[in-house]
């Protein structure tokens, strides 16, 4: 059902946990399946320097959060905004059709995590 | 040459392996007793003979007279024909069904399509151990309920319902009496007369039968019209030609699991005991649905808030062991265990909770692998959700 790739992140997640004072934090949750994520990042002249994650959910979700972190790190905001589900789930090999949701989940919490920097950055 | 992993298999209510003597009773079927049935012949003669000495060996093992005793393809469709078929013999005067909140999709399903079409459908809720409510049921009972359907053992959480309670209810009303004893055959003694029941199902796969072949025993006088055609096979109530080595294999399983009730009970009683109590040791924050209600031996089903059903399930199954859950995510559901929601547990409390359920084959070995992995499990799927 999952690829290697999703099975590595699932058993050996990066950076789970939580950020002492993140400088923006997204949270995202799937009302179908109850997974929730949560995503803070660290962001210094105007790149992600540090991203952590916390996820209650399946395979998929843990998988999915912990590569969109891995992705941000040393991004700059704007290509951050760009990473997408399809890029999250291609970095993963793929995920059954039924997971994509998942890895909706993740790019949309990391998008509400760089949009929470930059309401508090105004300026 | 490596070695084969060794695995567990705590999955006995989703199906069973079918055993040796089992094997052994059919093999002939499917070797020189291969005639149909229905044919005038010796080929013929010999596979009817074996088709109504295993109808003789089910009713006696029920308490059932030897002509209410019909085969079918399975569980599901035990059912189905029970619902639908009785529905379809009565009138529209009295045509209503009752039925439980904790059902199978088998029931359920089959009552959300009966809605549709018209037919008065209402479902009794239960209590915070999957109990149903039997003043419920009463006051949803009326003049114009043919049918009351509740399941005798619950797939989930193993919970057994007072069935005995539920038919006199149905009886006081003037409606007929239904059980899915899907769960509970061959685990719990089943006296059709005496506990007053006018239809049952049971399906094989789940005593250590093959796929393929179910029962729906209804009493003398109950109208029940097919919902397939064909021949007069089953006396037209599921024509189709007789699954004979399922059938013989299905009789011979049922003989052999309620010769083995109190053995079996007893047995995997324990292992339930060195489970949860094992879990309670090793993980903080864990609760056993269903636990303080009478519940067929074997089931345990354990909800560890902070974790994913799916996840730990994935867990376990790299571990080598084969369990199951009730979260939306695994079971291509888009609602979380809909028992568990009955029984009062928030949807995200669903979504966090495993059944174990043990059979033919389980051993306290077994038990201690589940031990030695879960807990190691949960701490590092708690860290991942840290809360959330």
């Amino acid at each position: 059902m999952y690829s290697d790739k999703v099975m590595d992140h699932f058993e050996n997640p990066r950076n789970v946990g939580g950020m002492d004072k993140p400088d923006g934090i997204g949270k995202q949750g799937n009302p179908v399946c109850g997974d929730v994520m949560e995503i803070a990042i660290k962001v210094k002249n105007n790149v992600i320097e540090e991203a952590k994650f916390k996820t209650f959910g399946c395979c998929a979700a843990i998988a999915t959060s912990s590569m969109v972190t891995e992705l941000v790190k040393g991004k700059s905001l704007e290509e951050a905004e760009l990473i997408s589900k399809q890029a999250v789930a291609d970095a993963l090999d793929g995920l059954p059709p039924a997971k994509m949701h998942c890895s909706n989940l993740a790019a949309d919490a990391l998008h509400d995590a760089i949009l929470d920097y930059k309401e508090h950055h105004k300026g | 040459m490596t070695a084969e992993k060794i695995r567990y298999y705590f999955d006995h209510n989703a199906t069973t392996e079918v055993r040796p003597e089992v094997i052994e009773a059919m093999l002939p079927c499917l070797g020189k007793f291969y005639g149909n049935p229905s044919s005038v012949h010796s080929f013929g003669r010999d596979a009817r003979n074996l088709l109504e000495v295993s109808r003789e060996t089910v009713a006696k093992l029920i308490n059932a007279d030897t002509d209410e005793i019909f085969f079918t393809g399975c569980g599901t469709e035990s059912d189905n024909i029970a619902l639908a078929g009785c529905i379809s013999a009565a009138d529209n005067t009295k045509n209503g069904l009752v039925t439980t909140k904790v059902e199978h999709s088998a029931i359920l399903k089959t009552a959300e399509v009966l809605k549709t079409r018209g037919i008065p459908v209402a479902l009794a809720g239960v209590d915070g151990s999957s109990r149903i409510r039997l003043d419920e049921l009463k006051t949803l009972t009326g003049g114009n309920t043919i049918l009351v359907s509740v399941m005798h053992a619950n797939n989930e959480t193993g919970v057994v319902q007072d069935i005995q309670a539920a038919a006199a209810v149905a009886h006081e009303a003037g409606a007929f009496f239904h059980t899915d004893a899907v769960q509970s055959a061959g685990k719990k003694v089943i006296d059709v007369k005496a506990m007053n029941i006018d239809m049952l199902s049971m399906s094989g796969h789940k005593i250590n039968a093959p796929k393929g072949t179910g029962v729906l025993y209804i009493k003398k006088g109950v109208p029940v019209k097919p919902l397939t055609f064909g021949g007069s096979h089953e006396r037209g109530i599921r024509p189709g030609t007789e699954n004979i080595p399922g059938i013989v294999a299905f009789a011979r399983a049922l003989e052999i699991a309620v010769a083995e009730i109190n053995g079996k009970k007893e047995k995997l009683s324990a292992l339930v005991r060195r489970l949860e109590s094992g879990i309670e040791a090793e993980i903080d924050n864990v609760y056993f649905n269903g636990r303080d209600a009478e519940r067929i031996a074997g089931t345990s089903n354990v909800s560890i808030p902070g974790v994913d059903g799916e996840a730990l399930l994935f867990s376990l199954d790299m571990a080598g062991i084969a369990a199951s859950t009730g979260s939306a995510c695994s079971t291509g559901e888009v609602e979380p265990s809909h028992v568990l929601v009955a029984m009062g547990r928030e949807p995200k409390v669903a979504q966090s909770s495993l059944r174990f359920s043990m059979g033919y084959g389980s051993t306290e070995e077994g038990v201690d692998k589940i031990l030695e992995v879960l807990p190691p499990t949960v701490k590092r799927l708690r860290s991942i959700s840290g809360g959330l």
